[in-house]
């Protein structure tokens, strides 16, 4: 029994060591030489400023940029430490609406969404434009929910639809491989792409 | 469903069959102790572990030894990840200087790691250091999965082995899991991963100015070194509060697919080793076969119920129809770059092994949609299973059906040549028995305790497929959830550990005593009234109790959950 229980403390400690320590750390030193881009979280630095990372969305509210998917991640009320407050696209910390298929607050909620979004289209709202994604962080939309918006960011830039289009379909990604996912558009890209175009 | 989709799942299904049938031969050859390329690179470090810790390889443990050795050692995981959690404080690599763990809370993350559950009653980015996430947790990623699969390998043994008292030796099996399968996997996975996106750093979080000028916090972190092992181990525990949703968890359509086919392929593999170590492959082939037929009936009822869409949305004026701009389909609490089918290929993956992880809410599935990986669950999680206790989980089920198929002819059962007899089928009852009384029973309490009450966020059927979804995630072992239910209570985290012990070691532990019981046996041979145990007919009557059992059970309750929540779901929308 004392002989089992000396094995079984030493190899805790060496597996611990093994696969805690020396792998993660291993794995770490191998991705800042080779991938330091992908390892140090994609992040978009402009004129030396950190404006976030590729693989996050951002919350857009101005007509001027394309809108990303509702977010219903939270933060810890500042007033009030035991309660939460709605902060969309807080990557500090993920997560979905969790709200059952039947919920009164998930319909009320897409209604609301689906009312705004008809003040700029009164067409076909695409789905992913009033759903919560799972992680409150999704950094795309569908090309027909893009498209859904491309007359009121022109008309909100002073471009005309043809510019958007043109650069709608410019950052709108395929499946990978032509197969796995689904086509994409990045909207934290296609926003900072149009702050360029304005410049221009 | 369009050619998009099939086509996708096509090439999944391909490339998880090509893979899993060298890698269980290779599981074959690391455990039967022949010799294998790896050894060359992780021998020495092998008899090194070996020597420190007195290990002696050709001294085997009888089934109480090796159930002992693995007590044992899983006790002192606990107790050395609980100091970790509680203290982290005091630790180093914890650059957002996040304070220890609660008490119950850290109690719950201990036995939801060692256990290979990873129900996540916190939220990694704002809960965990970076030192809690490698040394704490990755470390049980391999070691709870190390766990699974050392007790498989002893089952499979004892049906191998004849007139002979021992399993093997537990440190043997744990040290040659770890190192000639679970980490050299691991390494490749995770640089694969960084390549797409996961993060692997020590940084703390960065602080980024928007192009509406807000300020947000990204979190950082060791990630990819975890998500490899979380996915190959069935493991299933985030980095992050989102899971695999996160986009830094699982960046894009390819991290999806290769983390797919890491779910299943161990648990697949393992089930081809097993043909070959008993030395019949039809035998594996008609595990797999029940396997797969349960697996692709519940993968096409949960995508067909996506697809389908929530038809309350539609008198809003939105489009859920799938065209080439848009996958459409219930997009809640699901990502874009996913789209339905990767969401309920997931969904159905991860609850047909042991995962747990998550790339979609499931809480927001539509209620037949989030039926399924339920039932999964429900089931045993025997659909390739967890690491190892799949495989052990659905040959408890093979042993009721030989029973069975006994009873109706009338002879003693048979499996593999070994007499399944009054001693197996009372402890294989045993083991059955403990799902159903942890999740109707000890969920059913939670009903009736107004505190436990308090946890659920959803009114109606829906709150009570929340309470029982959260305890048959516990007692499987599977650790996804209906996320919506607040489980870092302190009842919560107390109860839910207690039951996920119970599903663990309650089950580990008849399975090790059967597997002492059969070793003894002797193997008869083939004979005219043997039942073959390779057939169709064999197929058919596993699969049927498979489902009739965990029908059964559970029928009641899933009626006045989902079932009853379908019937609330508004009309279907009418196509434009």
């Amino acid at each position: 029994m004392v002989n089992q229980i000396r094995a079984a403390i030493v190899f805790v400690v060496l597996m611990t060591l093994l696969t805690g320590i020396l792998y993660p750390l291993a794995i770490t030193g191998i991705a800042q030489a080779l991938l330091p881009y992908q390892a140090n979280g994609s992040l978009i630095i402009q004129n030396g400023k950190i404006i976030g990372s590729s693989l996050i969305g951002q919350a857009f509210t101005s007509d001027k940029y394309f809108y990303g998917r509702p977010s219903a991640t939270t933060a810890t009320d500042p007033n009030d430490a035991t309660k939460t407050i709605s902060a969309p696209y807080n990557a500090a910390n993920s997560g979905g609406s969790n709200l059952g298929p039947t919920s009164q607050t998930l319909v009320d909620g897409i209604k609301g969404a689906a009312e705004k979004l008809h003040r700029d289209n009164s067409g076909p709202i695409p789905v992913d434009l009033v759903t919560a994604s799972g992680s409150g962080l999704d950094p795309d939309i569908t090309p027909a929910a893009a498209q859904f918006q491309i007359h009121r960011v022109a008309k909100a830039r002073n471009l005309t639809d043809q510019q958007v289009v043109t650069l709608v379909s410019r950052y709108t990604e395929s499946r990978a491989l032509g197969i796995f996912g689904e086509p994409v558009v990045n909207v934290l890209k296609l926003n900072m792409a149009l702050d360029n175009l304005n410049k221009q | 469903m369009n050619t998009h989709d099939l086509s996708q799942f096509i090439v999944f299904a391909a490339l998880v069959s090509v893979l899993a049938v060298p890698l269980g031969h290779y599981l074959m050859r690391v455990f039967t102790g022949q010799p294998i390329w790896l050894e060359r690179v992780f021998g020495p470090l092998e008899r090194l572990i070996y020597r420190l810790a007195d290990v002696k390889v050709e001294e085997e443990h009888y089934w109480l030894n090796y159930a002992a050795a693995l007590l044992i050692f899983n006790a002192l995981g606990a107790g050395l990840l609980f100091l970790l959690l509680s203290y982290q404080n005091y630790l180093p690599w914890n650059p957002q200087q996040l304070p220890g763990l609660a008490p119950d809370l850290a109690f719950n993350v201990t036995v939801s790691f060692i256990t290979n559950t990873n129900w996540q009653s916190y939220s990694g980015e704002t809960t965990l250091s970076y030192f809690s996430q490698m040394v704490g947790l990755t470390v049980q990623n391999f070691l709870s999965a190390a766990t699974g699969l050392a007790v498989a390998i002893a089952l499979i043994r004892a049906l191998t082995r004849r007139e002979q008292h021992t399993l093997g030796n537990f440190y043997v099996d744990m040290t040659r899991t770890t190192l000639y399968v679970l980490l050299p996997i691991a390494f490749v996975v995770a640089l694969v991963l960084i390549q797409q996106g996961v993060p692997e750093n020590m940084h703390a979080y960065v602080t980024a100015t928007t192009l509406e000028h807000a300020t947000q916090t990204i979190p950082e972190g060791p990630v990819a070194s975890q998500i490899a092992i979380k996915q190959i181990g069935t493991n299933g525990g985030g980095f992050f509060n989102a899971n695999s949703a996160h986009p830094y968890e699982n960046p894009t359509p390819l991290s999806n697919l290769i983390e797919m086919i890491c779910i299943v392929l161990l648990p697949a593999a393992l089930v081809i080793s097993f043909g070959k170590m008993v030395g019949d492959r039809r035998q594996g082939r008609a595990l797999m076969v029940s396997m797969t037929v349960l697996f692709l009936g519940s993968f096409l009822f949960c995508y067909l119920a996506e697809a389908h869409g929530n038809p309350a949305f539609t008198a809003f004026g939105v489009d859920q129809t799938i065209s080439k701009q848009n996958p459409g389909g219930n997009m809640e609490g699901k990502e874009v770059r996913f789209g339905i089918l990767n969401s309920t290929l997931w969904a159905t993956l991860t609850t047909a092994t042991s995962n747990g992880s998550v790339n979609a809410m499931h809480d927001s599935f539509t209620p037949l949609g989030g039926l399924v990986p339920l039932f999964n669950i429900l089931l045993g999680e025997v659909i390739y299973g967890g690491v190892g206790c799949g495989l052990y989980g659905i040959l408890i089920y093979v042993m009721i059906t030989v029973f069975i198929a006994g009873l109706m002819v009338g002879r003693t059962p048979e499996y593999l040549g070994k007499k399944i007899e009054a001693r197996e089928i009372k402890l294989a009852v045993l083991a059955m028995m403990l799902y159903p009384t942890c999740i109707l029973g000890l969920g059913v309490a939670s009903l009736l305790i107004p505190e436990a009450l308090k946890s659920i966020s959803n009114a109606g059927p829906h709150g009570l497929t929340q309470v029982i979804y959260t305890y048959a995630s516990a007692a499987g072992n599977n650790g996804s959830a209906f996320a919506g239910f607040n489980a870092n209570t302190f009842y919560q985290n107390i109860v839910i550990g207690i039951v996920i012990l119970i599903g663990r070691f309650g089950i580990i532990l008849p399975v090790l005593a059967i597997a002492g019981s059969l070793v003894t046996k002797k193997i008869t041979p083939i004979s005219n009234g043997t039942f073959p145990t390779h057939g169709p007919m064999f197929i058919i009557l596993l699969t049927s109790i498979i489902i009739l059992f965990g029908g059964l059970t559970y029928f009641p309750a899933l009626a006045l959950g989902p079932i009853a929540e379908q019937f609330s779901f508004s009309q279907p929308p009418t196509q434009p």
